[in-house]
Formats: structure tokens, C-alpha cells, sequence
């Protein structure tokens, strides 16, 4: 009797998983499949899903139009540099603030966390002119600090939570062989807090990958990622869906991939906990 | 033969060096639509024709760009040589003086030639600020088949009582046929556009000689209870969330018996590989109420410089390029009459090919000639535009009336109470702005 509940149990948590996975991966599908129809086709309704002519001239289109690879690869130079510098940044202020906190750590997180409240709009403008009088607007240099300052809150929260986990004997245990700081960081703490790492480098290279007020705004083609290369497809007067299809089933590729590729390490990061 | 060889490699470093140095790159923003797009594949011709120029596309949907190129311009980014600027930026622009007059398009560029109504939209003290790649107004495009189904005929110039009763006859909701799709999704490009030139039509204007909103006077509440109850009766459902493309698309599978939109339309309803009606569409003029004003709009996409810009030269003879004569005949060359960019020079409608291969060409030009951005409503106003006022606060209050009208058609308020907070808002806008002293 027991086991047969187990059963039934089990058979209807898979089901909504299932359920669940499906209704989230289902806008995916429906995207990628449009890429694969022609314009009349991808505007009727009701929309087929499996049965049409499918047609490949939209990636054609895609591809004599724009240079794909040109923006994939800013894409790749921002949503990396911006990462790396971040957690260059964040590994030291994480340990700082877990190990060493003072009477002000809790206000300067809270503090951290609300220049995020901000909608980015409102500094537009002041950034425009300093990025004008610096020459940095087209530049990916420009970019990558402002998609890392923009992230740094968040990477410096996950890093904190994660280092929070780790008891402080370990590193006291460390410091007692010798350790400098920095020998800390690296050899016991970084590999403790690998999976935290990894998920949290993962994290904000989801977050600069798609990033959309910024990237659109200080670029024009030189720094121009994927961003830009989906809006040039997006039109209020005329029939577009199925190129626009094209344009983001290329352009959330890469990421999709990297994402299935390290599901294993974002699922162990986002559950982590060192030692409990 | 080492030596030679090296000297030749210097020779030809020094001769590419020269050249990159001698080179103008020019950046031009520009929207996403198949005109703009077409430009883009002849570019070619243009750097052909002006070796020492590249040539940079920054390619962005309407608002992405609008929003940009306004940054832009604002802040004097200095991003762009060329811009993509409509009739509704251009008067703003110009007067705070962020664009560059446009003196130099070379003698053969005949601007004479531009229509009259366009070219006074892209004008401020008589000087030419944009140049107009393509211009657009407003008609209505209907079913013949289902017209003559119902026994109607449409004139070449209906009113709106004839519209309306037209479009409530042929409505067969249990068919899934619509008698009229009209825009409904809220915005100042959008809804607004649509219901600011109906409203001319009305009699209704969006200000009086001071300034002071006019959505309590009774033009307006004729305007929108007919579209409301129009909408209602023979509209289709869902239409307050409907802007151009879902209008089209319910167009061009079968499902409305009229639609009044851009003149722009009428190649996408015709092409047999975009519309399952292509064959059974005929044109007419956007309808009056006898009051002198039709409800059509008039929007032209123009090419301008920025004030400030290094490369004006450069800038300028693309424009004269890409707004020319010539450009006319090379696209005519390479793809056809019909995918001309319309809308922009009296010659183009002269030309005997163009108009075997328009059949919509002569309600093109006719809907642009009737409207009039200068005088564009039956009272006095202090503004100009058709279906904007070219005004920096419109964007703004126009989106938010909008929204108003929106929900009046979703009837989730009623034509008096959107009028009445329409009215609210407009004050309280125009008085923050010191319009209103």
C-alpha cells in the first residue's frame, strides 16, 4: 500500500515537472520554430506548430544583412570582461565582508543592493556625457565597466552568502600554517567555494549577455553586441516576426548552449552549502 | 628581389595608409522597414560613385532609435552623421537648432520637385531641415469583394456616416469577419495617430489659440463616441490592444472589410505572398465629414544632419544621393516600379511605369496633397503636425491620452470619463510645460 502511493506520488511529481519545464521551454520552441516559417505563415492564426513549410531563407536573410559573428563576438567580449572584472572585485569584497565585517558591512550590502532600485533610465544621461567626454561611448572597454558595475551588487551578495557558509575555523586553520590573505583567498576559500563560483560567474554572464538598456543605448556598431543585431529586426509597421525569430534563436544560442552545457554546476551552485 | 619585394610592400602600406586616411566614414541610423532596408543593399552605388566614403548602417526599431538618436543629439554625442528623423522631430529640432539646414544638395537635386505638403512638414522659416526618403499619409483600404457581396459601392472620397453603415453591413461576426480594424493599442504613434486625424475630420482640435486642451468641447465627444460604438458594433475583438502589424495581419487573412491606415500599407496588401486578399482590395480616400478636412495623416521618413556634425559634406551628398532622382531610377532598375519609396516627389506620380505599377499610386499622392501639416484643423490652431503636435510634451501626453481612449474602446471607462481625465491630464500637462500661463 505504501509503496503504491510512492508510486503514484512519484508519477505525478514527474508529470508536473514535466508540466512545469514544458510551459517554461514552450515560448523557446514557439520562437525557434517561427524562425523556421515564412512571414504570412508566422503572422496566421491560429499558428501551426509542427506542420508547415519550413524554410531556412529567414537565416539567409539574417545573414546578408547583418554580421552575425561581429556581434556575437562583442557579445562574448562584454558578457566575459564584464564577469571576470566583476568577480576580480567581488571575491576580495565577499571575503572582506563574511570574515572581516564591521559595524557598517550590513548598511554598505543594503546600500549596494539599492543602487539596483534605480530604473537605469535615470542616469542616461549624466552617463551619456561622461562616456561622451571620456570617448568611451561605441567602446567596449565602456561597456565592460558598466555592465560590471551594474552586476557588482548582486556577484558581491552571492559571493557573501556563499563565503558566509564556510566556517571561519577552516581559515583560521589556514592562517595558523602561515597563509597570507591572498594564499587564503586562493587555496582554501576559492576552492571551497567553487560551485559558488561558478554559479555566480554563470549568473552574471546570463546578466551581461542580456542586457538591453545599455548595450542598446552606448553603442552603435563598433561595441554593437547581439542586443542591437535583435532590435534592427523588431519593426512597428510590417511583417518581421519571423526574421525577428531568426535574429534570437541566433542570438540566445551561444548562451543556451554554455547554460546546458554547465546546468550540473548552476544547479549545485544556487543549492550550496559548504559545510552544515 | 628581397628589396623589391620589401619596397613594393611599403609602397602599397603607404597607398592603403593614404587611402584610410582620406577616407570619410559616415554613421547613419536609420529605421527598420523594407525602404530603409532596400537603401542598404544599393549602397553600394553611393560608395561606387564617392570612392573616398564609407558607409556605417545602425539599423533599430522605431522607439529603440527615437530614444536613441535623441540622446544623441541632445547631449551633442556626436554618434551619427546621418539620422532617420520624422516629420514630428524635424519642426522640434530645428527650431532648437540641432539640425543642420540642408543648402548644399547639388544642383540637379531639384527640390521643387518634393511634394509641397511634405516639404513644409520638413521646413522652419522657409529652410529645409530633413530630407524625405519616403512620405506616407492615410486611406482606406476595403474588401471589393465583400462590397459587392453587400451590395455597396465605395466612393473614391466616402464620409464617415457611410464608412460606419458600410462597415456595420458587411460585418458577419459568426464568419469571423470584421467590418472596419482601426487602431486601438494605446500610444502617441499608435491609437493617437489614427484618432488625432479622425478628430480634424470631427471638427476637434487638441488645443485652442492659447494653449488650453479642447477634449471637453463637443467635437471630441462626437469623435470618439463614434469610433467607440463603431469599434463596437463592426470592430474585431480585442481591437483596443491592435496597432498596424495586427491589423495587418488581420487584413491580409481575410478578416476585415475595411482598414484605414498608412498609404504604406497598400504594397504590403497587394504582394500575393504576404496578403490571401491581394486581388480583392480597393482603395479610397480617408473619410470626411464634410467640414473641409479629411481624417488622413501625413508622415514622411527624412534624412537630416546633426548640427555639429564633422562631416557635413560627406552627410550631404549622401542625402542628395539617397533622396534624389537617380535613387528613384536605380531601384526601378534593379527591383521594380513598385518598390519605388513613395511619397516624396511630384515627378514620381507624373511617370506613366510608376503608375502601371502602383495601382494604389494616384490615393497615395491625392491623401498626401489633401493634408496640410500647417493648417491642419477646421479651427485655428497654434500647432503644427496632422496627427501629432509638434510639441517636445507630446510624446508624453499623447501616449497618456492614449491610454485614456484605450480603455474607453476596451469599455473599461466611458467616452465621458476618458474625456474628462483626458482633459485633467492635458491641462495639468501644458500648464507644468508654461503653455498655459
Amino acid at each position: 500500500m505504501a509503496r503504491k502511493q510512492t508510486l503514484t506520488k512519484r508519477i505525478s511529481v514527474t508529470a508536473l515537472a514535466w508540466l512545469f519545464s514544458g510551459a517554461i521551454f514552450f515560448p523557446i520552441y514557439w520562437m525557434v520554430i517561427t524562425s523556421f516559417k515564412t512571414e504570412l505563415a508566422a503572422f496566421s492564426t491560429p499558428p501551426t506548430f509542427l506542420f508547415f513549410d519550413w524554410t531556412i531563407e529567414n537565416y539567409e536573410t539574417v545573414q546578408t544583412r547583418s554580421n552575425y559573428l561581429h556581434h556575437a563576438m562583442n557579445s562574448v567580449i562584454l558578457a566575459g570582461g564584464s564577469t571576470l572584472l566583476a568577480l576580480l572585485i567581488a571575491i576580495p569584497a565577499a571575503w572582506a565582508m563574511a570574515f572581516a565585517p564591521t559595524d557598517r558591512t550590513r548598511g554598505t550590502l543594503l546600500w549596494m543592493l539599492s543602487t539596483k532600485m534605480m530604473p537605469p533610465v535615470g542616469v542616461l544621461v549624466p552617463i551619456y556625457l561622461i562616456y561622451r567626454d571620456f570617448g568611451l561611448l561605441d567602446s567596449r572597454i565602456g561597456l565592460v565597466i558598466l555592465l560590471c558595475l551594474g552586476n557588482l551588487p548582486i556577484v558581491i551578495w552571492m559571493l557573501f552568502t556563499y563565503f558566509k557558509e564556510i566556517p571561519k575555523d577552516i581559515l583560521e586553520a589556514a592562517r595558523m600554517d602561515g597563509a597570507t590573505v591572498t594564499k587564503e583567498i586562493i587555496y582554501v576559500l576559492a576552492p571551497m567555494s567553487l560551485p559558488g563560483i561558478a554559479s555566480t560567474l554563470l549568473l552574471n554572464v546570463i546578466l551581461a549577455w542580456n542586457e538591453a538598456f545599455w548595450t542598446l543605448n552606448l553603442t552603435t556598431s563598433d561595441a554593437a553586441p547581439l542586443t542591437t543585431f535583435i532590435a534592427s529586426y523588431s519593426s512597428p509597421e510590417g511583417l518581421f516576426w519571423a526574421k525577428l525569430s531568426a535574429a534570437s534563436t541566433l542570438a540566445i544560442a551561444p548562451i543556451l548552449i554554455i547554460g546546458w552545457l554547465s546546468q550540473r554546476q548552476l544547479v549545485r551552485g544556487l543549492t550550496f552549502g559548504a559545510v552544515k | 628581389m628581397n628589396k623589391h619585394f620589401a619596397a613594393l610592400m611599403g609602397a602599397a602600406s603607404m597607398l592603403v595608409a593614404a587611402q584610410a586616411m582620406a577616407e570619410t566614414k559616415l554613421t547613419i541610423a536609420t529605421v527598420n522597414n523594407g525602404d530603409m532596408i532596400r537603401m542598404q543593399g544599393l549602397t553600394e552605388d553611393f560608395t561606387a560613385k564617392n570612392p573616398d566614403i564609407t558607409v556605417e548602417w545602425v539599423t533599430l526599431e522605431e522607439n529603440v532609435l527615437r530614444q536613441k538618436v535623441t540622446t544623441d543629439i541632445a547631449t551633442k554625442g556626436g554618434q551619427f552623421d546621418v539620422l532617420t528623423i520624422g516629420t514630428y522631430e524635424v519642426p522640434i529640432w530645428a527650431k532648437k537648432g540641432w539640425l543642420m539646414p540642408l543648402d548644399n544638395l547639388g544642383d540637379d537635386y531639384d527640390v521643387d520637385d518634393l511634394l509641397p505638403a511634405i516639404r513644409a512638414g520638413l521646413s522652419q522659416d522657409g529652410k529645409l531641415y530633413a530630407a524625405p526618403f519616403y512620405g506616407e499619409s492615410s486611406m482606406v483600404m476595403y474588401r471589393k469583394d465583400l462590397f459587392e457581396k453587400a451590395g455597396i459601392t465605395m466612393p473614391d472620397a466616402p464620409t464617415w456616416e457611410f464608412v460606419a453603415d458600410a462597415a456595420r453591413k458587411i460585418t458577419d461576426k459568426d464568419g469571423e469577419v470584421y467590418g472596419i480594424c482601426l487602431r486601438g493599442k494605446a500610444g502617441w504613434g499608435e491609437n493617437m495617430a489614427f484618432l488625432t486625424a479622425t478628430a480634424n475630420s470631427f471638427g476637434a482640435r487638441w488645443f485652442d489659440e492659447n494653449w488650453v486642451p479642447q477634449f471637453d468641447q463637443p467635437e471630441w465627444k462626437n469623435t470618439l463616441d463614434f469610433y467607440v460604438n463603431l469599434m463596437k458594433d463592426a470592430g474585431p475583438p480585442g481591437a483596443s490592444s491592435n496597432g498596424f502589424n495586427e491589423n495587418l495581419a488581420l487584413f491580409n487573412s481575410g478578416k476585415c472589410g475595411m482598414w484605414i491606415d498608412a498609404t504604406v500599407a497598400a504594397s504590403f496588401v497587394t504582394n500575393p505572398k504576404e496578403s490571401m486578399v491581394a486581388d480583392k482590395v480597393g482603395f479610397a480616400l480617408a473619410p470626411d465629414n464634410g467640414l473641409g478636412k479629411r481624417g488622413n495623416w501625413l508622415w514622411a521618413w527624412s534624412l537630416a544632419v546633426p548640427a555639429g556634425s564633422q562631416k557635413v559634406e560627406a552627410a550631404e551628398k549622401f542625402i542628395a544621393w539617397a533622396t534624389g532622382k537617380g535613387y528613384t531610377e536605380l531601384v526601378a532598375s534593379k527591383e521594380g516600379w513598385a518598390n519605388v519609396p513613395p511619397g516624396t516627389r511630384t515627378s514620381l506620380y507624373e511617370n506613366p511605369e510608376y503608375q502601371k505599377a502602383a495601382p494604389f499610386a494616384k490615393m497615395t499622392i491625392d491623401s498626401i496633397n489633401s493634408a496640410d501639416p500647417t493648417k491642419p484643423t477646421v479651427k485655428p490652431v497654434p500647432y503644427t503636425g496632422v496627427q501629432f503636435v509638434a510639441i517636445p510634451e507630446f510624446q508624453g501626453l499623447g501616449t497618456t491620452v492614449g491610454q485614456q481612449f484605450s480603455s474607453a474602446l476596451a469599455g473599461q471607462t466611458t467616452v465621458d470619463e476618458a474625456l474628462a481625465s483626458a482633459q485633467a491630464i492635458a491641462t495639468r500637462e501644458m500648464t507644468k510645460a508654461g503653455y498655459i500661463k
